[in-house]
């Protein structure tokens, strides 16, 4: 479940070159954006049913912080 | 729980009004390079606006469209009993802006008038106090004006601001008639994410001052913008969007019993293509039944919805028609309604 969450982050940043982790600071992505931001809410709330609250949202730094936070929450 | 219904009153005929001066929103790159241009606007789906220029305000938007509507459907100036004017760019901070138009439109001294400040929630909002003053019996026709100048709102030099929003105004008459069956209102505030969408300087907590418009760097990113521009933090406002708006609807096709495939057409409020793709499809609804004109004028705040009415639905609205209204945004406040349309006249686009 956590390779299928990076694989869809990846998707949803639509990086294609290279892999991404769970150890990655994903805000130091050259994709990453506040475009990107609004994509990423958007998927996780379509694929998980979880809205991240942006204050919350500030608190994670890598990837891996992401799917705990969602984890958290199902 | 603000929960509202009202039986035989509806919008007998609604008219739009906006700047001739189309902005092409790819080539609007006075301050931002061609290609973060290109990326923030494939995403917003906004491909032009309408600017206002300097001395036009939403009531001038707004007098053009009432004057349309009110040739346009034969209306008697001496009926019209109730003026609302609803905006955040009112022409003055005093006097009410509704008072003005009175006189402009000729209206009769014995007219009621005011105003009602709020931002993208205010159309659906306006209806309710509207429908309920009709309930009354006290008035014959009502006049809701609709009128934004948002492009003076916000900075050119703030890319999350600078390529969303435009201007219009929109003229409305409502009437009571037995033809007209229920209309549900279900309005909302939480004024706990008021720093979500504000303007923070040139009120009275904040006056104007040389400091409030001076041009500082808010981020970063090198956005520029002074503390009378407005700001928007955008993923707080779609992550409010989600949570809220989708529950709301649910709520109020409850309260009226009405099942979903019975609404003809759901109009949200234009905020971009982005967020209410995303909703539509959320929502399940059939995006043919979510007709949208972000396209062409941008967010136009409380406009939105009755511009994206006028600019889609001309001749789709003969007979009887169930639409779904939902306004979101700046307070945070939102409103959603259920309101049932019988043969509502709609003036062609007023371009001035």
């Amino acid at each position: 479940m956590k390779q299928k969450f990076i694989d869809q982050l990846k998707e949803t940043l639509e990086i294609e070159e290279r892999n991404i982790s769970e150890a990655d600071n994903f805000r130091e992505y050259d994709e990453w954006d506040s475009l990107a931001l609004l994509s990423v809410i958007a998927m996780i709330d379509e694929e998980y049913d979880v809205i991240i609250e942006s204050n919350d949202f500030k608190k994670l730094l890598t990837v891996g912080d992401i799917y705990n936070y969602i984890i958290s929450k199902t | 729980m603000a929960l509202l219904q009202f039986n035989n009153v509806g919008i007998t005929g609604i008219s739009a009004a906006v700047p001739k001066n189309i902005v092409d929103n790819y080539n609007y790159t006075q301050h931002f390079n061609k290609d973060i241009v290109k990326d923030i606007i494939d995403k917003v789906g906004i491909k032009e606006r309408r600017f206002s220029n300097a001395e036009t305000c939403s009531s001038d938007l707004c007098f053009a469209a009432a004057e349309k509507l009110i040739a346009d459907m034969n209306i008697d100036k001496e009926e019209i009993d109730l003026l609302v004017f609803i905006s955040q760019t009112p022409d003055y901070r005093m006097p009410a802006t509704s008072i003005l138009l009175q006189d402009r439109l000729g209206l009769s001294k014995n007219t009621a008038a005011f105003d009602i400040s709020l931002g993208c929630s205010a159309f659906v909002y306006g209806l309710s106090v509207v429908y309920s003053l009709m309930q009354t019996g006290g008035f014959r026709k009502a006049l809701l004006l609709d009128g934004e100048t948002r492009s003076k709102v916000y900075s050119p030099r703030d890319r999350k601001t600078a390529f969303l929003f435009g201007d219009g105004g929109v003229a409305a008459i409502i009437e009571n008639n037995e033809r007209f069956g229920k209309s549900y209102f279900s309005l909302n505030s939480d004024g706990s994410k008021e720093s979500y969408i504000k303007m923070d300087a040139g009120g009275y907590r904040n006056p104007s001052s040389i400091e409030t418009l001076k041009y500082k760097t808010i981020d970063e990113h090198g956005n520029m913008k002074t503390d009378e521009h407005g700001y928007m933090k955008g993923a707080d406002v779609f992550n409010f969007v989600l949570l809220e708006i989708p529950s709301d609807i649910k709520k109020i096709l409850e309260y009226s019993e009405t099942n979903k495939d019975d609404i003809d057409y759901f109009i949200f409020h234009q905020a971009n293509s982005y967020m209410n793709n995303y909703l539509t499809k959320k929502l399940k609804i059939d995006p043919a039944k979510a007709p949208s004109s972000i396209e062409h004028f941008g967010n136009t705040s409380s406009v939105s919805i009755p511009l994206t009415i006028v600019n889609q639905l001309q001749n789709k609205l003969n007979g009887n028609k169930k639409l779904l209204l939902s306004g979101f945004g700046v307070g945070m406040s939102w409103a959603t309604s259920v309101i049932d349309f019988n043969n509502c006249h709609i003036s062609d686009l007023v371009e001035i």
